[in-house]
């Protein structure tokens, strides 16, 4: 009788509730888990901003954070609060040498790409009207493929004097016949079109404001 | 008598892990962390590491309810256990260990789908009380450890002439950048199956001598 009950298998009940509590305590474990890091991965992160904005923006010394508030770049006081987790209003920050000039914006921004989000930061130099410098803050773009947005030397490279007029475009490999051209490259096309994109759209929508912030100064 | 037999049950569960069915070396288990961070020494013990942490947890909870979960779901309730400890693992190594965690990359969440850890709980945990399922693990992740440091310690010397960071040699040495690179991995892990595979029949031949 018992082998036959055995035979026929567990009720479909049974079958659910046993992958209903192991869900649940996955979960509870989970946000407990999460609770317990995220003060410190949000340390973590903060100083991995800090650092990519003076990678971004070579040359510079110190860095004052601009929020947008009512459509108007103001300078944040406190400088403790300008790298510490993200608040609802965006944020760029500005580059100064140790002489105190003005040498540019690391501007934040992400854009979805092959598996997820990809978060980076760029400089803007609004002299030249060019982009200075480039890094990834965070990415799970496939390893091998699409990490090469990371990795490859030329494509990085080439996003140091990349000019912003009349727009950024991606070309592919070896067409590039102007400065504001940025190769895609070969085995991870869809993450260097996302980065490229997300240069555009993001330099694109932060310019007036930064206009208006030089303006003013 | 029975505790002589029991001890001997549990040190050969652990031993078999580390050498004899080494899941890198012999199972060539496990490839795609195997051959993709195992760049330098320090990743190679990073990624066993995390994987050790995932296994052995995994394989305590499955058998603690092996008796509680059907066999209909049982893939499936295997999955949420391992992929609960892989999410703890990430963000506890994004906490105390971020320059790690980005070295590491995508691959800390790929330990999921790592073959060497579902088999171990289909293949053992399943099957087996507690304690012995956590000698297993302890003892197949370490073995999974030793491999990926064999690895990344071989790449980093030839690759790039250093071991945890520590300069080896003097000026002159020329470092093979190929062994850092995805070819090395490849190259290396050849090596060293050819190796342990060279090994074993060396000691297969001398037990047929001996008449064992």
């Amino acid at each position: 009788m018992v082998e036959l009950q055995q035979n026929r298998g567990s009720s479909s009940l049974r079958l659910i509730a046993t992958l209903g509590v192991a869900g649940l305590f996955s979960g509870l474990a989970l946000v407990a888990v999460f609770l317990f890091t995220r003060p410190l991965i949000e340390a973590n992160q903060a100083e991995a901003l800090r650092i990519a904005i003076f990678q971004v923006l070579p040359g510079s010394e110190s860095y004052k954070t601009l929020e947008l508030n009512a459509k108007k770049l103001q300078l944040l006081s406190n400088e403790k609060e300008s790298t510490g987790p993200k608040k609802s209003n965006p944020r760029i920050y500005a580059g100064y040498s140790k002489s105190g000039d003005l040498l540019g914006f690391a501007i934040p921004g992400e854009e979805p790409g092959f598996q997820d989000k990809i978060k980076a930061i760029f400089g803007y130099d609004p002299e030249q009207r060019m982009l200075i410098g480039f890094e990834v803050l965070d990415t799970k773009e496939t390893p091998g493929l699409g990490d090469k947005i990371i990795k490859d030397k030329y494509f990085r490279s080439s996003l140091t004097t990349l000019k912003i007029d009349p727009k950024i475009v991606a070309v592919k490999p070896g067409q590039k016949t102007a400065a504001n051209q940025v190769e895609t490259i070969t085995g991870a096309t869809i993450s260097s079109k996302t980065v490229i994109r997300l240069l555009e759209k993001t330099i694109r929508w932060w310019l007036p404001s930064i206009n208006k912030y030089l303006e003013t100064q | 008598m029975k505790n002589t037999v029991e001890a001997s049950r549990y040190r050969a569960e652990f031993v078999k892990g580390l050498w004899k069915e080494n899941p890198v070396f012999v199972a060539v288990l496990g490839m795609c962390p195997a051959l993709a961070v195992t760049n330098t020494a320090i990743n190679g013990i990073a990624m066993g590491g995390a994987t050790l942490f995932v296994l052995t947890f995994s394989s305590l909870l499955v058998s603690s309810f092996r008796k509680l979960i059907p066999k209909e779901v049982r893939i499936t309730t295997f999955v949420i256990i391992i992929a609960t400890f892989v999410t703890i693992v990430d963000f506890l190594l994004q906490a105390f260990m971020p320059a790690i965690h980005k070295e590491l990359g995508a691959f800390v969440a790929l330990i999921v789908v790592n073959c060497l850890i579902l088999g171990r709980q289909e293949a053992f945990a399943f099957k087996n009380p507690v304690r012995l399922a956590v000698v297993d693990a302890l003892g197949m992740s370490l073995g999974f450890s030793f491999a990926l440091f064999c690895l990344g310690a071989i790449r980093e010397i030839l690759g790039n002439g250093s071991l945890f960071g520590i300069t080896l040699f003097g000026p002159d040495f020329e470092p093979w950048i190929v062994m850092i690179l995805p070819p090395g991995g490849f190259l290396s892990l050849g090596f060293l199956l050819l190796f342990f595979n060279w090994l074993k029949q060396r000691q297969e031949k001398k037990g047929v001598e001996n008449g064992y």
